[in-house]
């Protein structure tokens, strides 16, 4: 074995500070000269601990989290130089227990399996992992009806968030003898809040490759495309160095492994349209038009690109397919939970200890995820809400934590599995503010074709905004309910026929909260603006420094003695809130 | 407002890159305005006329995407994310206190050209939220003041205090 130092180097890393930690590394290995060798990994998925650094001494491995500039000298000091482990920031180690642990202990990882343990710009570190064997035996031992038949039977489904079987999918683009067809990555993660397609298209971007060749055999395609958005750089140039790694070892090109497959991959970057991961969409933007969906059928499958049979598949359905080859289908499908097979990676954020990427074998509870995974509440507060599956996902409250993540248990809630965002709220969060937010998304992004969605979006959104500024009727949870049930029911594509959930969850299970909002004119949780007033309470120390930061002069009161807001003047900016270093102003 | 020559050359190398392939508009405005910053007017109907793509058609692409932009934009551009878990974390006071500092709204370029604000869906690193980024940095777990004092100290940098 060998002597390394491993940064973790995605860009959730990078955007913490990686680069910083990197470059002092480099200089300070250089100097040092004493066996350990710098390498770069993508992001292992602990977010809530980065930037990250592992120490690799011999067989045993050391990672450690919130490494700074001073963290970083202490690590090199410490433990490169001395020998020592430096406990306080150890987060897992191969040698000494730790808390955090239990974070990748409980997990099941497939898809994330070499995500922040190989340098990702390397294929010799994928192929020493057992990359492309799946390739090399499907090519050269297995006719293409014999894969998409396993790939039926292993209840893989599609991961982008409508969870229709892969193996079905190829099954009618197979059936279609029009020449030629083409096959799909579907990159273009929009969802706010989900970032694992981009942490598998950083960490593993070989992994995606092979279930692209493995596909376009299973259906006849000899070209693919990569359809990534463009506010993933990072992922565009490992997927540009894989591509012609993969070129170079002749598992992409003419006649692949000598299987007389051909298969070649151009990657094109979205150009900023949440809409274009709509199949048909995407479609339209791949051809170079406004990226807005058609009508269906005809299927993609049927009548796709340029007309012609096009197989679409999302980037983490894609990782899968390699991993089904190797554990055989039934061994894949009975990991999952009745017709779901497999795994499913989530995207924990919000007010969680531990945010990051959290892949489980569908059917696992809500409850596991958020409390015994996830590690529970930030600051141990009340649990309020989770929001599973993107923007136009739904909320759900605490008595449903016990409902297991599969495609179909998640639907009979109202939320959907999506494609695997899961955003926890506590009690500061107002679900009304919480809807408003995501259907004032969904309407933003709304296409404008069809008038479903481009308007019925914009007059909930109306409602909403009267409710959270006052202004609500009790007639307007009705109408709500309404328009929305009609937009779910008449929207072209699954944009409009999804937006009105988490308007339709919140008032599902949390209506006390819109009468509060609508009767009693307050908003509990202290957030919507026009409810709440900004007041000072008896612990100020009168350190002036709200006084300072407020935009409006509303603070008056002098050095010492306890300051005051003025009402007329404020504009509830909460500046102030996040200013005091005592705690002392608080909304109501 | 400084009118910059155009260099058609520029552009003409580009579209000679994408001659006689298939869907290649987008990836063409997408070249233009990593060359320009911006997709100009003129530079536009000049791939209007190479391509043979109607203007009508291009100007319906470059406002559906919210990639494009038909304005030139400031030296740095100060993007806030707005994704779900920055929302929960604050966002909304963030972007305001930052529109406040530089009396501008969003999307809008303040007067000495120096700041772009764009609110932006989701930049990925949800658990650093709220988030605001600043050129090429990012600074993570973002507060108003917090926000407020990295826009003087940019300022300063420039000499425009």
């Amino acid at each position: 074995m060998s002597k390394k130092v491993v940064v973790g180097y995605g860009s959730c890393g990078i955007a913490a500070g990686a680069k910083e930690i990197h470059d002092i590394l480099d200089d300070e290995l250089k100097k040092l000269n004493n066996g350990f060798k710098l390498d770069i990994t993508s992001c292992m998925g602990m977010c809530y601990r980065e930037p990250m650094v592992e120490i690799i001494d011999d067989d045993k491995s050391y990672v450690y989290g919130d490494v700074n500039k001073r963290v970083v000298k202490q690590l090199i000091d410490k433990h490169i130089k001395g020998g020592e482990i430096f406990k306080d920031k150890l987060v897992i180690s191969s040698d000494v227990k730790t808390d955090d642990e239990t974070f990748l202990s409980q997990q099941t990882r497939l898809v994330l399996k070499n995500c922040g343990k190989i340098n990702p710009e390397r294929i010799g570190d994928y192929l020493a992992q057992g990359g492309y064997e799946s390739t090399k035996r499907v090519l050269t031992s297995m006719k293409p009806e014999e894969i998409r038949e396993l790939v039926l039977k292993s209840n893989l489904r599609g991961r982008g968030g409508a969870g229709f079987p892969t193996g079905m999918k190829w099954n009618f683009a197979a059936a279609n003898e029009a020449e030629p067809k083409y096959f799909i990555c579907n990159a273009d993660e929009g969802d706010p809040g989900a970032f694992m397609d981009r942490s598998v298209l950083e960490g593993d971007p070989h992994a995606v490759l092979e279930g692209m060749i493995i596909g376009s055999f299973a259906i006849g395609a000899a070209h693919g495309y990569i359809y990534c958005r463009a506010e993933y750089p990072l992922a565009i140039k490992r997927l540009n160095i894989a591509i012609e790694q993969a070129k170079e070892k002749g598992f992409l090109g003419k006649n692949i492994l000598g299987s007389g497959h051909d298969f070649d991959i151009t990657i094109k970057e979205g150009a900023g349209a949440f809409v274009c991961g709509e199949e048909t969409a995407l479609i339209a933007s791949i051809e170079g038009y406004r990226g807005m969906p058609k009508m269906r059928p005809p299927f993609p499958a049927n009548s796709g690109l340029w007309e012609a049979p096009t197989i679409i598949n999302n980037v983490e359905t894609l990782a899968s397919v390699s991993k089904v080859i190797q554990m055989g289908p039934e061994e894949y499908a009975k990991m999952g939970h009745e017709r779901s097979g497999g795994t499913k990676v989530f995207a924990v954020t919000g007010k969680v200890k531990r945010s990051g990427l959290v892949e489980v074998p569908m059917g696992i509870t809500l409850k596991k995820l958020i409390f015994d995974i996830a590690g529970g509440i930030l600051d141990d507060k009340e649990f309020k809400a989770v929001q599973l599956g993107g923007p136009t996902g739904g909320c759900l409250p605490y008595d449903l934590l016990d409902t297991p993540v599969d495609y179909e248990s998640l639907m009979q809630t109202g939320a959907v599995v999506g494609s695997g965002g899961l955003v926890v709220a506590d009690h500061s969060t107002c679900m009304v503010d919480m809807a408003r937010f995501f259907l004032g998304f969904a309407q933003n992004e709304s296409c404008g074709k069809c008038t479903p969605c481009r308007i019925g979006t914009k007059r909930m959104l109306e409602i909403l905004n009267a409710i959270s500024e006052g202004r609500g009727v009790e007639e307007h949870l009705d109408e709500l309910k309404d328009i929305g049930a009609k937009v779910k029911q008449a929207s072209l594509c699954a944009l409009g026929g999804t937006a009105p959930n988490p308007v339709l969850t919140t008032i599902r299970y949390f209506e006390d909260e819109y009468i509060a909002h609508i009767k009693d004119k307050k908003c509990p949780a202290g957030v919507c603006r026009e409810l709440i007033t900004i007041m000072i309470d008896d612990s100020c120390t009168g350190c002036e420094i709200c006084k300072k930061e407020c935009p409006q002069d509303a603070i008056s009161g002098e050095r010492k003695k306890l300051h005051k807001i003025d009402e007329e003047k404020c504009i509830q900016c909460k500046i102030c809130l996040g200013s005091c270093p005592f705690d002392s102003i608080y909304a109501e | 407002m400084t009118t910059k020559v155009i260099d058609n050359k520029q552009t003409k190398k580009i579209l000679e890159k994408f001659e006689g392939k298939k869907g290649s508009l987008i990836p063409i405005l997408q070249a233009v305005q990593e060359k320009y910053g911006y997709l100009p007017e003129d530079i536009l109907r000049q791939v209007s006329t190479k391509t043979g793509i109607p203007t009508s058609q291009i100007f319906g692409v470059t406002t559906f995407y919210a990639q494009f932009r038909l304005q030139p934009r400031g030296k740095h551009t100060v993007r806030v994310c707005h994704g779900t878990a920055c929302h929960v974390s604050g966002a909304e006071q963030l972007s305001e206190a930052i529109e406040f500092e530089l009396g501008i709204k969003d999307k809008e370029t303040t007067e000495d050209r120096l700041f772009t604000l764009e609110s932006v869906a989701c930049l990925g690193c949800c658990s650093l939220a709220p988030v605001m980024v600043v050129g090429e940095h990012t600074y993570g777990r973002c507060s108003p003041d917090k926000a407020a004092k990295i826009l003087r100290k940019v300022r300063k940098e420039e000499g425009k205090e």
